[in-house]
């Protein structure tokens, strides 16, 4: 009987998904500011910078990538950084205990998953705002791990653990493939399973995601579970990178962090985004400061380069969904 | 330009006249060289279905459409409305269906938002005198109430009369009304009646949308008739019959009777609620559906039915109690009815039933994700395929299933939420005012779905404020009173003349 409604809806003017098209802007945007860069500076191109700035989009990644699923969920985790610290603290503190790099990393990995089940628990059970109970913990982690260093700097790691952060294998840093793994993985989650589509349903409406059947809760304790996991990765991965861990490394984490998700295009209001858009907002940012590292710019001018970019981004976003819609 | 004139009115001169207005987005033409005229004094009906052109029409009379193509007069006199400010120049307001109050706000500020009379201090406000200009313009409307109330405090039909005398306060002398009684009571509708009555012994005209036929003959003047974004025609109530005027709407005949094989011989026992009490305000709900049936739940609006639905679903705590589904006794979240078979079709559609920046695709299969892939593992191809099916098998007029799901019609929005729980496999479908802001066409059509559900075995418990509706579609019902069952009719006994007997307060 609807044949009169059919005729008035458009076509599908597009074959390509809005995350799709936000994706290739993206790409579009890193191959632009690299090809600006090559041409203004000459060791940009070189594969030792290359392979430097893959390492160091790594550890914003790691982080931005959980981070990126919470966003995702409508929810912000401000405590990914303070968890790096207390996650790296302990795991090396474990190390130094018993000498055992493996117990550090599974010691690492579950202390920031508990901080990150932790939120959760306060997201869900509690009711309280992600922003707000996050930023709590933030408080809590940092005053946990600077009584817990009591001023100390662990150093020193047994050779084989430092070959996780600054290791070569094939001539790529160990980084880069982790990097490329859990790009795969954290796609792969949030895109092909039945969890991340949820997951985006919840972002997009968490009271219709309830109301159809999805155990919004649990959903929630897994993100943040998964947020604060990531968190712990990375903090091996510094931990190894620098061979040495002291309480205040987390501080300059979190907001390069949530730089990359909304330079990436994951909207803080949930629903839309993808991990694989966090990577690249990631490696703008990286490549970014770099290039000012590179042209000799003073570092003075970093914040307010990327503070520019993240507006300028999420600016683009906002225009070209209006056009769309 | 002829027949945009009326047959035959008191005035001669239109107090706002639209000549050949077009408006285009991309690929839809959503008004199409439409004339209209609104003469002073005169309550004006709009008619169409979802998606006929209604809304675009009354947001390019407020300024907040601009038209491709048309003029506009007013008083005879040719003049522009290229933004909201225009028409409110011209004394247009809108009343839309979602208010535009500040809840935290009280009445008086409400009214007087943006315009506050300065008191004798720079950057303060004259608070006895907005509150006196407030008392009188509520008083003007008829409207007996505080105007240093908390909008938030307010009822719906109390947020609208503050709506009215907000538009009046500001000389409105065209009010365009969405919908007005869609979420008001009998008595609250009395109410707004009157003050329509009111409003046009002043002079105030009125255009008024409305999916209700018998407002349309109680209030109506003339009536224009929208389809597709073409004016179809105009007419005066005396002269047509409500079906001719459905005919007009939809191009066709549609029968309003929505016909259906009553269930003789119901199957076994699919849900019975024993006792069902919660904080939300009902208690000791009993209820028996059975396999093959629709059972209506029926009351006055705030009578408590949304909430037995949503505590059987477990969307609300239950205090004490018990439901038992298919034989178990069931408890819990939402995701543990909807995993049993218990599918729950929300009453407010955009908030409650759909993700609306996602693709119909998306929000077809969500609720029955774990069901098409039981390994865990999504696969886009085959989610695609599902939804494919249910948009042919539910006839959902949509481009493709990557549309997003916010810009169908409400009509096909509703199927969109039925579908969900057809792809997850539900056995009992609780339908709460599955037909609120639907067209004709689409509601016969949701019918007819609900039908073949209960035909194929399921059963359907069906909450509606349209009594009309549960009479020609349930085949027994159960009548609620202030969080109660006030008691039970069977299909011999089920006419609206019962239903509301025994709904009424006795107070």
């Amino acid at each position: 009987m609807t044949d009169i409604t059919k005729e008035v809806i458009a076509p599908p003017r597009s074959f390509l998904s809005q995350d799709a098209i936000q994706v290739f802007y993206r790409l579009l945007a890193a191959l632009l500011i690299c090809a600006v860069l090559a041409v203004l500076s000459d060791s940009f191109l070189s594969l030792g910078n290359i392979l430097n700035v893959l390492r160091q989009a790594s550890l914003t990644f790691f982080i931005a990538s959980g981070l990126t699923l919470v966003v995702l969920t409508a929810g912000l985790d401000l405590s990914v950084g303070a968890n790096v610290a207390l996650s790296a603290c302990i795991a090396g503190t474990v190390i130094h205990k018993t000498g055992s790099p493996a117990l550090g990393i599974l010691t690492g990995l579950a202390c920031g998953g508990i901080v990150g089940l932790l939120n959760g628990i306060m997201v869900t059970a509690l009711r309280i705002p992600s922003f707000i109970a996050t930023y709590g913990m933030l408080w809590v982690l940092n005053g946990l791990t600077y009584w817990y260093m009591a001023g100390e700097t662990l150093h020193g790691f047994p050779a084989g653990f430092r070959q996780i952060g600054s290791g070569y294998l094939f001539g790529l840093p160990i980084p880069v493939y982790l990097l490329l793994v859990f790009l795969g993985i954290g796609t792969l989650f949030a895109q092909r399973t039945i969890w991340g589509q949820e997951i985006y349903a919840i972002g997009a409406n968490p009271v219709a995601a309830r109301l159809s059947g999805i155990p919004v809760a649990r959903r929630l304790l897994l993100v943040y579970a998964v947020s604060g996991t990531m968190a712990g990765l990375a903090s091996i991965i510094f931990l190894s990178r620098l061979n040495s861990a002291e309480a205040d490394i987390g501080e300059s984490l979190t907001l390069p962090a949530i730089a990359a998700v909304l330079i990436g295009g994951t909207s803080l209001f949930g629903g839309v985004g993808t991990v694989f858009g966090t990577f690249i907002g990631a490696l703008i940012l990286t490549l970014v400061l770099n290039g000012m590292n590179l042209l000799s710019v003073s570092a003075n001018w970093q914040p307010l380069v990327t503070g520019i970019i993240v507006i300028l981004a999420v600016w683009l976003d906002m225009k070209t969904r209006r056009r769309a819609q | 330009m002829s027949d945009a004139l009326p047959i035959e009115v008191t005035s001669p001169v239109p107090l706002l006249e639209l000549r050949g207005i077009s408006k285009e987005f991309p690929g839809v033409k959503a008004l199409d060289d439409v004339s209209f005229a609104v003469y002073p004094g005169e309550v004006h009906m709009l008619l169409g279905e979802n998606g006929a052109g209604k809304s675009s029409l009354m947001k390019v009379l407020c300024g907040a459409y601009r038209a491709d193509a048309g003029e506009f007069y007013h008083e005879g006199k040719k003049v522009a409305i290229s933004s909201t400010a225009d028409a409110q120049k011209l004394g247009i307001a809108v009343i839309f269906q979602e208010f535009s109050l500040v809840p935290y706000l009280d009445i008086a500020q409400n009214i007087f938002l943006g315009r506050e009379p300065k008191g004798r201090i720079p950057g303060t406000i004259d608070r006895r005198r907005i509150l006196a200009d407030a008392k009188r313009v509520l008083d003007t409307i008829g409207f007996d109430v505080d105007p240093s109330t908390i909008v938030d405090k307010l009822g719906v039909a109390q947020q609208q009369m503050v709506e009215i005398a907000k538009a009046i306060s500001q000389n409105a002398r065209i009010l365009v009304m969405d919908e007005p009684t869609a979420a008001l009571s009998d008595r609250e509708t009395e109410l707004l009646f009157a003050l329509i009555a009111r409003l046009k012994a002043d002079g105030v005209s009125i255009v008024y949308i409305s999916h209700r036929m018998a407002e349309v003959f109680a209030l109506g003047d003339r009536i224009t008739v929208l389809r597709d974004g073409r004016r179809i025609d105009g007419v005066r109530p005396a002269d047509v019959s409500p079906d001719q005027l459905v005919r007009m709407m939809v191009g066709r005949n549609v029968d309003m009777t929505y016909p259906r094989n009553f269930a003789d011989k119901p199957g076994e026992l699919l849900l019975e609620v024993k006792g069902l009490t919660a904080a939300t305000g009902i208690s000791d709900i009993n209820i028996e559906v059975r396999r093959g049936e629709i059972v209506g739940l029926c009351g006055l609006v705030g009578s408590g039915r949304s909430e037995v639905a949503r505590a059987i679903f477990g969307a609300d705590p239950v205090t004490s109690g018990e439901i038992v589904f298919d034989g178990k006794t069931i408890s819990g979240e939402p995701d543990l009815a909807a995993r049993r078979g218990i599918a729950l079709i929300p009453e407010s559609r955009k908030s409650e039933g759909l993700a609306l920046l996602r693709s119909v695709g998306d929000n077809l299969v969500v609720s029955a994700l774990k069901k098409l892939f039981p390994s865990g593992l999504f696969d886009q191809r085959s989610a695609q395929r599902t939804s494919d099916g249910l948009i042919r098998q539910l006839r959902i007029a949509t481009p493709s299933a990557r549309q997003t799901v916010g810009l169908l019609s409400g009509g096909n929005q509703q199927k969109v939420v039925i579908g969900k729980w057809l792809a997850a496999g539900s056995k009992l479908f609780i339908f709460d005012e599955p037909t609120r802001g639907i067209d004709i066409g689409a509601k016969s059509e949701i019918f007819a779905l609900i039908d073949r559900l209960v035909a194929e075995g399921a059963a359907a418990l069906m909450i509606s404020s349209e009594q009309v509706e549960i009479c020609h579609v349930c085949d027994r019902a159960y009548v609620m009173r202030e969080g109660r069952i006030a008691g039970h009719l069977t299909r011999n006994e089920l006419t609206e003349e019962n239903i509301v007997r025994l709904g009424m307060h006795h107070a």
